[in-house]
């Protein structure tokens, strides 16, 4: 069954149109990442799918609509909206007890065990916590909810680089498990390309891409051209080209990775270069992907 | 054989998985409620404080009130009345400070999780914001009520222990002293009158709600601007204060539809003076009611719909 099944999701905010006719579908057991510029209408969709928004169009998560039947969908659906959003008067005791208490899928004992790898003390409040704390923190509760749908909008935005690689590689060893699906916004997307099975980008509230990480490596190829071989290359219509070092990396869509070889070594473009190839330029200035 | 096998095995955690799953449905709302104490300590710790305060100055003036007794020994009904009022100024001076405690976190109760976010993770959580609504609703509603009973009984206690070991050594007994300081009636009043000043409020802590729910800042400006405005434009438009003197009924007239008037001028309401009949028979109570509720099922829908701020 598909996890999220949408079809011509709209969403508007009176004359600005967030969402504007997206068709997607995310089976289960994927790790999705959605990817877009700021306002592109990541959030929106995402909030859409846990039901924290009306919407037009069709949309259902593990086969409900998560406007109308939002409580019994949140039994199995969990999500970490934003960094630092755990009230910061709260004890890391009291948030333990709280979500043992209200959530019936909580594994006390899972979410201790992760606590105990980490330097966060129970009796420290919130606010006491670095903001790498509290993502730790919260990513240990969330984790311990066995939740069939785990949804992650910046989850580590303003963290520094150890607290997201852990985040990310703790999500990846301690969670996932191929039957759990989960859909991620990141704008550190290279930090994230390894542990993703799909990507779409999203842009003025249209889908711009929608690809299995395997099509994905199938599809675009990057090569660092030769100059003399340059105009050759230009030939097959490469969708991108960027200098680095005074050499031309020329990304390709769709074209025989064997034909690419005679120009160079040809690699899997990063998402990010893909980003910027297919969305960059629509945007006057790069956007930092 | 094959088959039974394989059932078995699968059986066992469909049937662990559904006598896990359906919690009882109060455990939610019981952890809901504590998590709002969690927060909002000042729910009994300002209680708590004006109980001290109001003990503290009891200790110091027991001596006048002990001379004050024995001077109108002579007139039993006056003499009631007189050591009453100590036990009825405490219980007033307690009983305002929670119900402007229980006003105050009305006002924050939807607004501070949308100012600072974290709405995002109560809704992260299988709990309704219809479930969320109500155990916000019934901390002005039940909790406070019963932290107040809680707290005033026990200072009425601790006054009557004081004035017993002040009084019996200069010959009075016992027996006298109780049936002078009747606290248990006196409690009986005192619940009776929390119950009902507490639903006649309903609609106050509704409308609290609500503004709670709606105002991207300053809750505490949204909730009294509109009806100031109205009591304004009434009086410039029609030089009359009808919304004004409603207003003031809805404020100050709990005590009147829960107590009969006996025509006596005692300080304090007793016993002789409940009429739930007249409580329960008013208009305005259930009007009330069915506005305070109106407020909250708004509350509910602001909440669903309204984003963090």
């Amino acid at each position: 069954m598909a996890c999220i099944e949408a079809r011509g999701l709209r969403k508007a905010y009176g004359a600005t149109v967030a969402v504007d006719g997206v068709d997607l579908t995310v089976q289960e057991g994927r790790i999705l990442g959605l990817i877009g510029p700021n306002g592109a209408g990541k959030s929106t969709a995402l909030n859409a799918i846990l039901g924290l928004t009306p919407f037009q169009g069709e949309l259902k998560v593990l086969g409900l609509d998560p406007w109308r039947q939002r409580d019994e969908l949140m039994r199995d659906v969990c999500f970490i909206a934003d960094v630092a959003v755990l009230p910061r008067w709260m004890k890391v005791s009291q948030s333990l007890d709280y979500v043992a208490g209200v959530h019936p899928r909580f594994d006390r004992a899972k979410a201790e065990a992760f606590l105990a790898k980490t330097s966060i003390k129970r009796t420290s409040r919130v606010r006491e916590l670095s903001k790498g704390m509290v993502a730790q923190l919260h990513l240990a509760l969330v984790m311990a909810i066995d939740a069939r749908l785990l949804v992650l909008d910046e989850p580590t935005l303003g963290l520094d680089l150890l607290y997201r690689k852990s985040f990310y590689d703790t999500l990846l060893n301690d969670y996932f498990d191929h039957s759990r699906t989960i859909v991620v916004t990141t704008h550190q997307v290279e930090e994230i390309q390894h542990i993703l099975t799909d990507v779409v980008f999203i842009d003025g509230g249209r889908i711009v891409l929608n690809r299995s990480m395997d099509e994905f490596e199938a599809h675009y190829a990057e090569v660092m051209v030769r100059p003399e071989d340059l105009a050759a290359a230009r030939a097959l219509g490469p969708i991108h080209e960027r200098a680095v070092f005074g050499r031309s990396i020329l990304l390709f869509d769709g074209v025989d990775h064997a034909k690419l070889a005679a120009f160079g070594d040809v690699r899997t473009p990063s998402i990010a270069d893909v980003f910027v190839a297919l969305i960059g330029g629509a945007h006057a200035q790069g956007v930092a992907a | 054989m094959n088959t039974l096998t394989d059932a078995v095995p699968d059986s066992i955690p469909q049937a662990r998985a559904s006598t896990a799953a359906p919690t009882a449905p109060v455990r939610p709302l019981y952890w809901s409620l504590r998590r709002e104490l969690w927060e909002n300590r000042a729910l009994y710790i300002a209680p708590l404080i004006v109980a001290a305060l109001v003990l503290f100055g009891f200790f110091v003036g027991v001596g006048h009130i002990t001379s004050d007794v024995n001077r109108i020994q002579i007139d039993p009904d006056k003499r009631q009345a007189v050591t009453a009022i100590p036990y009825a100024m405490a219980a007033i001076a307690i009983m305002v400070t929670g119900f402007v405690v229980a006003a105050f976190y009305c006002l924050g109760a939807l607004h501070n999780e949308r100012r600072d976010r974290s709405i995002l993770f109560w809704k992260s959580m299988p709990v309704s914001d219809l479930k969320t609504v109500l155990v916000k609703a019934s901390v002005p509603l039940l909790v406070v009520p019963v932290i107040l009973f809680a707290v005033i009984f026990a200072v009425q206690l601790v006054m009557l222990a004081v004035s017993a070991m002040v009084l019996l050594p200069s010959g009075v007994r016992f027996a006298t002293l109780w049936t002078q300081w009747p606290i248990f009636r006196m409690s009986v009043v005192l619940a009776y009158g929390l119950m009902t000043e507490t639903l006649w409020y309903a609609p106050i802590w509704g409308w609290l709600l609500v503004v709670s729910a709606w105002a991207r800042r300053a809750p505490f400006l949204w909730a009294l601007l509109p009806p100031i405005g109205v009591i304004i434009i009434e009086l410039f438009a029609f030089g009359s204060g009808h919304f004004a003197h409603f207003l003031g009924q809805r404020l100050g007239g709990g005590l009147d539809a829960a107590f009969s008037d006996t025509g006596s001028h005692q300080a304090m309401v007793d016993m002789a003076q409940i009429d739930p009949a007249r409580f329960f028979g008013s208009l305005d109570v259930w009007g009330g009611l069915v506005v305070g509720a109106g407020f909250l099922a708004a509350a509910v829908w602001l909440r669903r719909t309204r984003d963090p701020v």
